[in-house]
């Protein structure tokens, strides 16, 4: 609660009224106690304990003291407050007992008496004590006894109801205690009767409250009633609590108000449906309004009198609370619910009546306000009287509009009658208001006055509220507040003012994507440009406006029809022209390029088809359509090539764009994502990376400022690009919606051309689209001419003819009649040339063309083809079959194991690899025609066939096989095969066992063919053979040229047998069989079969007396662990050279298993002395320790290299000749030396009985 | 009488907007813009200290002559705006707040839709029906009134109810 001796300011009225306290008695005591007694009163608070529950309050006590009279006690049924007296007080000096007899008692008699024909039970006797005065005195009653006189005379059973006062105007600490104990009495007593009599008072109150809905019940006598209690607790300086009781009131009236108007009504309230005849505004200068509270109370207010009254009390004590805002709050509050009764109680009104009332209204609050602040508090609550100046500016543009005070003519009859109209309900000025200058009754009537003062106040009012919304940020109250100003301004027919307020509110709508705003400000902006003569900044507007889809469908045609007269009436002036955004006129939607790789050869032709929205409600004929496009010629090279562009561009050609920002959302997340690329550059020199680095290439739609991102209404930036490569299409009607336009254009010049604007030109008026975006770019090349020759199978046999397909790429070279193409020949290559070989003509997109007779010429060293005459930028096809001849055979002793085919020293050993061809490279020149330089070309040839021969002995007679494998994919038909000795020895014979002469050889398969060899004299020591067999492919029935036959030479040494080894097991004596686990004996016989021949002249040979004899090892080996060889295993022998020696070997061997066993297999060595030692350590040690394993593993190898590479072996033996290692080494016999008589024959071995297990091993 | 609903989103552009087809559309929209003036003062207003318990009803933005412009604000800053008729005096506090309440669990419906982008314009049936249904309920609610007897009144809590208004 606010302690009242707060300073109010000064401006602020302070109650007159106090609580009526009556003296009676000695008045001259009481003139003399007074002024201590009115200073002391409040010095203290008392706290007040409150009925019903509300809170005590501390309260400071004042009161106004007045000589007591019959009249001011209140009658019964009389509901004042504000005079009732809360206290009676008797004031006596007395202290004499005859004077108390002789006057005093019959005074208090008697005002007790009044007291008690008015029931009032509130009052206190005061006795003064004076010393002084007791001093004169002699008869001198002790003090007590008048006190208790009186106390017995008048207080029954209330003896607090007389106190003491003593000398009260000493300055004594007994005065003191006296006037303490004095007025905390005083105080309890003024309380109590407030409380008791405020409560009955409210009872009463509450009472008449309940009979509203009786008929004959009042609200304004209610109000008076409430507002008496009002009044006391204001009085009482209880702000709070007065403000609840008008606060109560004004809900109870709004209640009625609005039951009223759902049909609800009471009879009282008819009265303030009377017609308001008077509006002139709140009056809150004075604290109470007498004058309205008189109509109150007489019952003739009008609802605007009550709620101005009612209102104007809140107003006070809401200032008396120091809570300024809220006035300025509820008074919007009031004033809005005011015009909205008054719709409701249908109450009739003179047209802008209210506006005057709710102008004068504001401003008054306004005024008031500001009276009782200082400038800095207004400053910073702005936000809270803002809304006043609005409504009032708002108010007073509607007045002014009613009034014809905007128009440009000024106010005709009729606005002038109403204009007075208006005023007489203002009345005359008040006169608390009379001297203010600026007044708000001064105010009005100055603006309604003449079309000047309305305009400068009407203004001043504008640009202060606006001024106070941008202050505060509410910048979008600030732009419609400048909106209404521009409209004044347009009625006032100066546009240039108005445009900058409709940009303003234009601009924040479009910032904040507000579509109807936008529209309608657009609207407004389009007829302040059109009078400005602002042409190109209307056609722009009009054009967004033809394209709005928020306005009629004639609105549109409206603007756009602006559009077109212009485009037609300025023809005459060239030159002059107007760009404007394509945007609202046209959306591009999508590109389609022919052909869609959007790649063209030069002189050919790219069609560029566009889709294109029109944005027009209507047809328009546009003279044309241009593309700008800009031209580059790109430095990296490759990157242009036809390759890598037939290659790297998207295949479809069609580029969509993405929808042009509508005016929908046009905020910060409608930014375009964004887009990235990898840049890599290289240095030209050798094509190393130098810097890489990621490009962003929509930079510049991220980076703009943002207004401008925002404003785009900017016609600014809409340079039109003047290049030299424009797409042009004259002479297009755009129907709305979508169109088709196609762009042609010839290829020029090789480069990249990337298209940068749209423009379509309507006479002067040009709708530019300033950047195509995303990037759309077409490439023009230019290309060499070019062949290319390859095998249509993934690789050339050779032997037989193969296809080669020719492709030559024309490019920018015409082929006319007469070029060819010279190949030279090499000679192991044929080209064949079959009858009707045509040569087909393809386009550039690989659409045939034609076809015509390929020509070839060959003579000894030059292959001609004639080429059929082609355009540029052609293919020409055709097919060639080559024939790779299998070359000579090798001379000399440098023969290789596969003479086939092989050209000099290219021969590749793909024998390692099992299933490989051998392959053969033919590289042929070709000269071209448009070239001073000879292409090499490589053709690569595969051996379709592999061939392995072996040697094969039985005893004595001699077979030679040859295995031929076919490893391509194809059959071959293999015919007429034959093996000739080279060297002709007239006593050896190959005798065929093949029977059969042709012989099929499917694909992956092999053949073997078998020849025995006879002769008839010693035969020599090595063979040269050669085998040769034709070869045509199975499927095809005819070739037309005869095929080389497919060799194979080869060379067989030492095939001659020499020894026949026999191996026989027999069972131990006495048995009928061997048994596992039981020792058998081995017989091992080595025969020699021949006498001294050539081939046995080596260091083996040993002579003495004619008798030659050559040293042999023996070795007995089970590989297989069939046998257990018991003692030594090998030994040498000294073979005798002479037919039918025979060496004896006896062994003992024990088998492992039952069943039918293989023999151990005997092997014979060449045993070499020592002294012609070439073999290795390893090898000598191994046989010195007699290790039989380990000997054996490197015998195999060499028996096996041995007998499958002949030559190598033999090789292997001479190389080392000087080697002088003292240790004996090992050769294993060729195979063709040694026979192994036994090979094949198996033991039956039976299980020997103790055994349970049988164990049977299958070899 | 709900007369227009509008959804706007954090960039303040509108994402939902009707109002009833009697009026001029204009006007809301225009109304209903400027009435963000208010929806940032008062959510900056808030503070960051107040973010977390933070009130979603904003409350009155601002009376007009003829309307009562309500504001709602979700934790993503999408403003709901509600105009209600001034003339229907029956609508309280409570009322507009379980109106935004149930305005917020549709838009969340809304958001829910896996086809529906956050920030594209709200065409849902759904919002539509439920906006539609707010504005005919809040006209039964005028109605209602009629049936109000005068006597269960009292000026206390009207006082009381009327301070809330403020």
């Amino acid at each position: 609660m606010d302690a009242p001796e707060e300073p109010l300011p000064p401006v602020i009225y302070t109650m007159e009224n106090k609580p009526i306290v009556t003296c009676a008695g000695d008045q001259n005591l009481f003139t003399s106690i007074y002024p201590t007694l009115s200073q002391q009163l409040p010095r203290e608070p008392m706290e007040w304990r409150r009925s019903y529950g509300r809170a005590p309050k501390m309260i400071h006590l004042e009161s106004n003291f007045v000589q007591f009279k019959e009249e001011l006690l209140p009658k019964e049924g009389n509901k004042a407050l504000l005079t009732f007296p809360f206290l009676h007080i008797y004031w006596t000096e007395c202290c004499d007992t005859e004077v108390y007899k002789a006057t005093v008692k019959d005074d208090l008699t008697k005002w007790q008496n009044v007291l008690k024909a008015y029931s009032s039970v509130d009052w206190l006797i005061v006795v003064v004590e004076n010393d002084a005065k007791k001093k004169n005195k002699t008869n001198i009653l002790p003090r007590a006894s008048i006190v208790d006189k009186i106390r017995n005379d008048f207080c029954n059973k209330q003896s607090d109801r007389c106190v003491v006062l003593s000398d009260p105007l000493k300055d004594s600490s007994r005065t003191q205690e006296s006037w303490n104990a004095f007025l905390t009495k005083l105080r309890t007593l003024l309380l109590m009767s407030f409380t008791k009599n405020l409560g009955k008072f409210e009872d009463d109150m509450r009472t008449l409250r309940e009979k509203r809905t009786e008929p004959g019940w009042s609200f304004c006598e209610y109000f008076m009633v409430q507002e008496e209690l009002a009044f006391v607790f204001e009085m009482l300086q209880q702000f709070e609590d007065a403000l609840v009781q008008y606060d109560e009131l004004d809900a109870l009236f709004s209640q009625y108000v609005v039951n009223f108007g759902a049909g609800d009504g009471a009879n009282w309230l008819t009265f303030f449906c009377q017609p308001v005849k008077s509006w002139n505004g709140l009056i809150l200068r004075k604290p109470i309004d007498m004058e309205k509270r008189e109509l109150i109370q007489r019952q003739e207010a009008t609802l605007l009198d009550l709620r101005s009254y009612l209102f104007s009390r809140q107003c006070t004590l809401l200032l008396f609370l120091q809570r300024p805002w809220e006035v300025a709050q509820r008074a919007l509050e009031l004033l809005h619910s005011c015009v909205q009764e008054l719709k409701l109680l249908e109450v009739s009104v003179p047209p802008g009546a209210l506006d005057c009332w709710v102008f004068l209204s504001c401003l008054e609050v306004l005024q008031r306000i500001e009276g009782c602040c200082d400038r800095a508090q207004i400053d910073s609550n702005i936000a809270h009287t803002v809304g006043l100046w609005s409504y009032a500016t708002e108010k007073l543009k509607s007045l002014g509009y009613l009034c014809g005070l905007v128009s440009e003519k000024g106010p005709n009859s009729e606005d002038l009658n109403r204009t007075v109209d208006l005023l007489a309900g203002l009345g005359a000025e008040r006169p608390e208001t009379a001297n203010t200058a600026q007044s708000p009754y001064k105010k009005l009537k100055e603006a309604l006055s003449s079309v000047e003062a309305f305009e400068k106040h009407y203004l001043d009012l504008s640009h202060a509220t606006i001024e106070m919304f941008t202050s505060i940020g509410r910048i979008r109250s600030a732009k419609l507040v400048g909106k209404d100003l521009a409209e004044f301004y347009m009625r006032k027919k100066s546009p240039q003012k108005a445009e900058m307020y409709l940009q303003g509110a234009l601009k924040n709508y479009l910032a904040e994507g507000w579509a109807l705003p936008i529209t309608h400000t657009r609207k407004q902006l389009a007829e302040c440009q059109k009078r400005l003569g602002q042409i190109e900044n209307y056609l722009q507007t009009s054009s967004l406006l033809a394209s709005d889809q928020h306005l009629t469908t004639d609105e549109r045609e409206y603007f756009c029809r602006e559009i077109l007269s212009f485009a037609s009436q300025q023809t005459d002036s060239p030159g002059h022209r107007v760009a404007l955004p394509m945007h609202s006129f046209a959306q591009l939607r999508d590109l389609r390029f022919t052909p869609a790789n959007a790649v063209v050869h030069v002189g050919g032709v790219l069609s560029v088809e566009i889709t294109v929205c029109s944005q027009m409600p209507v047809p328009i004929h546009v003279e044309q359509i241009a593309i700008h496009v800009h031209f580059s010629i790109e430095k990296n090279s490759y990157r242009k090539t036809a390759e890598w562009l037939t290659k790297h561009k998207t295949a479809n050609g069609v580029v969509n764009f993405p929808a042009e920002a509508s005016p929908f959302p046009t905020s910060q997340s409608s930014l375009p994502a964004l887009e990235l690329y990898e840049m890599f550059e290289r240095s030209p020199s050798d094509n190393s990376l130098n810097t890489t680095g990621i490009i962003c290439k929509n930079v510049h739609m991220l980076l703009r400022r943002q207004e401008s991102s925002t404003s785009l209404e900017a016609s600014s930036g809409l340079a039109l690009e003047d290049g030299a490569h424009v797409l042009r299409c004259a002479g297009v009607t755009l129907q709305p919606g979508p169109n088709t336009i196609v762009f042609r254009t010839q290829a020029r010049e090789p480069g990249t051309y990337t298209l940068r604007q749209l423009c379509a030109s309507l006479g002067p008026v040009w709708f530019v689209l300033p950047h195509i975006y995303p990037l759309v770019q077409y490439d023009v090349y230019s290309q060499e001419p070019q062949l290319l020759v390859e095998p249509l199978a993934d690789s050339l046999l050779a032997g037989i003819p193969q296809k080669v397909k020719f492709t030559v790429t024309t490019g920018h070279y015409t082929v006319k009649n007469g070029d060819s193409l010279q190949l030279s020949n090499v000679d192991a290559m044929l080209i064949l040339c079959p009858e009707e070989n045509r040569a087909v003509i393809y386009s550039n997109t690989r659409e045939k063309v034609s076809d015509a007779l390929l020509r070839v010429q060959s003579s000894d060293k030059v292959t001609s083809i004639s080429l059929p005459a082609a355009p540029t930028y052609h293919l020409i096809e055709f097919e060639l079959e080559v024939l790779s001849l299998p070359s000579a055979p090798a001379a000399g002793g440098e023969s290789t194991l596969l003479g086939v085919t092989e050209p000099h020293g290219k021969h590749k050993d793909t024998q390692k690899t099992g299933h490989c061809m051998a392959t053969t490279d033919h590289k042929v020149s070709i000269d071209c025609p448009w070239s001073i330089y000879s292409t090499v070309i490589a053709l690569t040839f595969s051996v379709p066939f592999r061939t392995t021969h072996s040697l094969l002995s039985s005893g004595t007679r001699k077979y030679v096989q040859v295995c031929v494998q076919n490893l391509s994919e194809l059959d071959f038909q293999l015919s007429d095969s034959r093996l000739v000795d080279t060297h002709d020895s007239t006593d050896l014979r190959l005798i065929p066992l093949n029977t059969e002469s042709e012989q099929c050889i499917h694909s992956r398969q092999a053949v073997f063919f078998v020849w025995e060899l006879k002769w008839t004299q010693e035969p020599p020591p090595s063979l040269h053979c050669r085998f040769s067999t034709g070869f045509s492919p199975a499927s095809e029935e005819q070739l037309s040229v005869s095929l080389k036959p497919y060799t194979y030479e080869f060379q067989v040494e030492n095939f001659f047998t020499l020894y026949n080894v026999r191996a026989e097991i027999s069972p131990p004596p006495g048995t009928e069989h061997c048994r596992t686990g039981s020792l058998c004996s081995l017989d091992v016989s080595i025969t020699r079969l021949s006498d001294l021949l050539e081939v046995d002249k080596d260091e083996a040979l040993m002579e003495s007396d004619e008798y030659f004899s050559t040293k042999l090892m023996y070795e007995v080996v089970d590989n297989s662990s069939n046998w257990a060889v018991c003692g030594k295993s090998s030994g040498v022998i000294s073979m005798p050279v002479t037919a039918q020696a025979t060496h004896r070997v006896h062994m003992e061997v024990m088998p492992l298993f039952a069943g039918y066993l293989p023999l151990p297999d005997v092997r014979l060595f060449k045993y070499l002395p020592h002294h012609s030692a070439q073999s290795s350590q390893l090898d000598a040690d191994s046989w010195i320790e007699n290790d039989s394993l380990s000997v054996d593993k490197h015998v195999d190898d060499q028996l096996d290299s041995g007998s499958v590479k002949s030559r190598g072996s033999v090789h292997s033996a001479a190389s080392s000749e000087h080697k002088g290692l003292p240790m004996p080494r090992l050769r294993a016999l060729p195979p063709g030396q040694a026979f192994n008589s036994s090979a094949g024959t198996q033991v039956l071995v039976i299980p020997s009985k103790d055994d349970h297990v049988l164990e049977v091993s299958v070899t | 009488m709900a007369v227009c609903v509008a959804v706007i989103a954090k960039e303040n552009y509108p994402l939902y907007i009707r109002s009833i087809p009697t009026e001029n559309e204009l006007k809301f929209h225009y109304m209903v813009h400027t009435s963000l003036d208010v929806v940032d003062e008062k959510i900056s207003a808030m503070g960051k200290a107040l973010v977390d318990q933070r009130e979603l009803y904003l409350g009155l933005l601002y009376p007009t002559e003829d309307y009562k412009v309500y504001g709602y604000v979700t934790n993503s800053k999408v403003k709901f705006v509600m105009v209600v008729d001034s003339s229907n005096t029956a609508l309280r506090d409570n009322e507009i707040r379980s109106m935004f309440r149930k305005l917020h669990n549709s838009y969340t419906d809304v958001m829910c839709n896996p086809f529906y982008n956050p920030g594209d314009r709200i065409q849902s049936r759904a919002f539509d029906g439920m906006v539609t249904s707010m504005m005919i309920q809040a006209r039964r609610g005028k109605e209602s009134l009629v049936a109000r007897a005068p006597g269960a009144w009292s000026p206390e809590e009207a006082a009381k109810g009327g301070a809330e208004d403020l």
